[in-house]
């Protein structure tokens, strides 16, 4: 602690509280701290950029087969039903070999789940992955790949003939025991991505 | 529709104090009467609604254009302080008996992180002005819902003969535990 | 000052969150493992510790009147330096930790020992006093989160010990509070018994 001598000195020292004084030490205050900020921001600008691109890269990769294009950056909006989802199309020299989109649902067990999927020319399910979900630990979480083998049956299958439904509504997806909802939202999801780009190549025809 | 879906799931569903753990402090600290309770919740709704439409149009309208959105977090807390002490002077003159019955709590909203995580929420959900609105509003609500719910609890827990190492804190987090759990039967109804 | 008793006094004696209860949202909210506790009472001990140190030089200099905001503009400046930082080279981590970065801002701990001791101390002792209790939270935390993690999710830090689940229900919003609770509980009574102030 102080000892009371230096505390007076202290005191002395101390700014008192007029206009001036104020207005002085929190302009001051302020372009200090936005410079520096500007500062570290610039510093990290391209890091985080980078950061960005690669986590968006490495979600494609996941789910389409190898390309040789920037998908991140021929990416384009398609409307949907509510809102618009991100195509990535993935290129093998020239051609599309398939392509990643980005869906969400909001009828997940705690609110949003959002998927990155991907989609053969013809529209059958190549592979799914989580992107971003809050679903219950040890029941609903199990919709991503890490946690147990749910999304590996829609590998391969076209949802024109696989009913992106749940067996307990006569369709072809088997849910995940206890998180019904949880796999109903998934599907709806997946459906989402499909109508849209179903809705894509009916416009090219 | 769209609008008392989002409402509900933020009352019930994702409950902002017991789902999110936001604006736990006051809910610990303010929570001993109904009364109080009551109190607090009209000061913070008024402050959350208001912080959340004007943060989300500085960020929308300035802080986008200008590219600086990295300057969000320092933006909005000054913005969130400046509106408190705003209301406080206003209150106090327009409204005497408001501001003794809200005037207590007021200082301490700006540290309340429901009002900042909700405006920082709000604009990190892509959504348009309206429904960060009604978020904003739906989220007071639930934690008014909470607050007062624990007060009233509270206020029973006062007449019992407690283990002296349990008063106070611990059994008050234990409490709201137990609410936490309860309201997690929620989840799915939307 | 006795300067490792202003350093040891944020452990046990006025531990932040296990005595003075301040800083609960980002204590229930972070702590689902013992390293997502551990991060983010790091990344509050960084901030604590910068604007300790920043207002303890600057103290003469703020008027009176002004003090909470130039405090406040202090801290969300190493709020913003943490969050980039986090962003560019700790991408995961940030992730996880989410809101509760900007959050740190309003943690009543950081504004707490700026007004209670960084305003009227030199800057040593802020700077001991910061880091102090800023590891005393990070302590709490990692305690909290290795405990809901060994009894949540049945790993150690990641290793886990026991096949499938855990009671899961700790590591939900529910465990959280009862986990802090009992440990509050204990640590009343730990000072009981071996702090004689």
């Amino acid at each position: 602690m102080l000892n009371p001598k230096d505390s007076e000195k202290l005191n002395m020292a101390k700014k008192e509280s007029t206009f001036g004084n104020m207005l002085m030490a929190l302009l001051i205050i302020s372009l200090v701290s936005s410079t520096t900020l500007g500062f570290v921001y610039e510093f990290t600008k391209e890091p985080i950029r980078m950061v960005e691109i690669n986590k968006t890269n490495a979600a494609i990769q996941a789910v389409v087969p190898p390309f040789d294009n920037q998908p991140a950056v021929e990416s384009y909006k398609v409307a949907s039903d509510l809102d618009s989802l991100r195509f990535y199309p993935a290129k093998m020299k020239g051609v599309v070999v398939g392509t990643a989109v980005e869906t969400y649902t909001k009828k997940g067990f705690s609110g949003l789940i959002k998927l990155m999927i991907g989609l053969a020319p013809d529209g059958s399910i190549i592979d799914i992955s989580v992107l971003e979900h809050q679903e219950t630990p040890g029941l609903g979480d199990k919709i991503d790949k890490a946690k147990s083998d749910f999304s590996l049956q829609f590998q391969g299958k076209n949802p024109a003939e696989f009913k992106l439904i749940v067996k307990k509504d006569r369709g072809d997806v088997d849910a995940i025991t206890a998180s019904t909802i949880s796999s109903r939202a998934y599907c709806d999801a997946v459906k989402r991505a499909y109508d849209a780009y179903m809705s894509t190549l009916v416009k090219n025809q | 529709m769209e609008y008392i879906l989002i409402i509900i799931s933020s009352v019930f569903v994702s409950n902002i104090v017991l789902a999110q753990f936001l604006g736990i402090c006051p809910f610990i600290g303010v929570s001993n009467k109904v009364e109080t309770s009551i109190g607090m919740t009209g000061a913070v709704t008024f402050v959350i609604v208001l912080a959340t439409v004007i943060t989300y149009m500085v960020y929308t309208f300035i802080l986008i254009p200008l590219g600086i959105e990295f300057a969000r977090t320092i933006t909005f807390i000054l913005i969130i302080a400046a509106l408190v002490q705003l209301v406080e002077i206003i209150l106090k003159k327009v409204s005497p008996t408001m501001y003794q019955a809200l005037g207590i709590f007021l200082p301490l909203i700006t540290t309340n992180c429901a009002v900042l995580g909700l405006a920082v929420l709000a604009v990190q959900k892509d959504m348009n002005l309206v429904q960060s609105t009604v978020f904003a509003f739906g989220n007071a609500l639930g934690f008014g819902l909470a607050l007062i719910t624990f007060a009233g609890i509270r206020e029973q827990l006062d007449l019992l003969n407690i283990p002296k190492p349990m008063r106070g804190a611990p059994i008050a987090l234990i409490v709201a535990g137990m609410l936490a759990l309860a309201f997690m039967g929620f989840s799915g109804i939307v | 000052m006795n300067q490792w008793k202003n350093f040891t006094k944020g452990f046990l004696k006025d531990n932040p969150i296990l005595v003075l209860i301040l800083g609960t949202c980002p204590t229930l909210g972070t702590t689902t493992s013992g390293i997502n506790g551990l991060s983010m009472g790091l990344a509050t001990t960084f901030v604590l510790l910068g604007s300790n140190v920043f207002i303890s030089l600057l103290k003469n200099f703020i008027p009176d009147k002004v003090r909470i905001p130039a405090f406040i503009v202090v801290i969300a400046s190493f709020v913003t330096v943490v969050e980039l930082v986090m962003k560019a080279y700790l991408p995961d981590l940030f992730n996880t930790l989410g809101l509760f970065i900007p959050l740190i801002v309003v943690n009543c701990i950081v504004l707490g020992r700026a007004e209670a001791f960084a305003s009227k101390n030199n800057v040593f002792s802020s700077a001991v006093d910061g880091l102090g209790m800023g590891l005393g939270f990070a302590m709490a935390l990692f305690l909290l989160g290795t405990i809901r993690e060994i009894l949540g999710a049945g790993s150690v830090l990641g290793h886990k010990f026991i096949s499938g689940d855990g009671m899961l229900v700790f590591i939900l919003a529910p465990g959280a509070f009862i986990a802090l609770g009992y440990m509050i509980m204990l640590a009343n009574q730990m000072k009981k018994k071996y702090i004689k102030d």
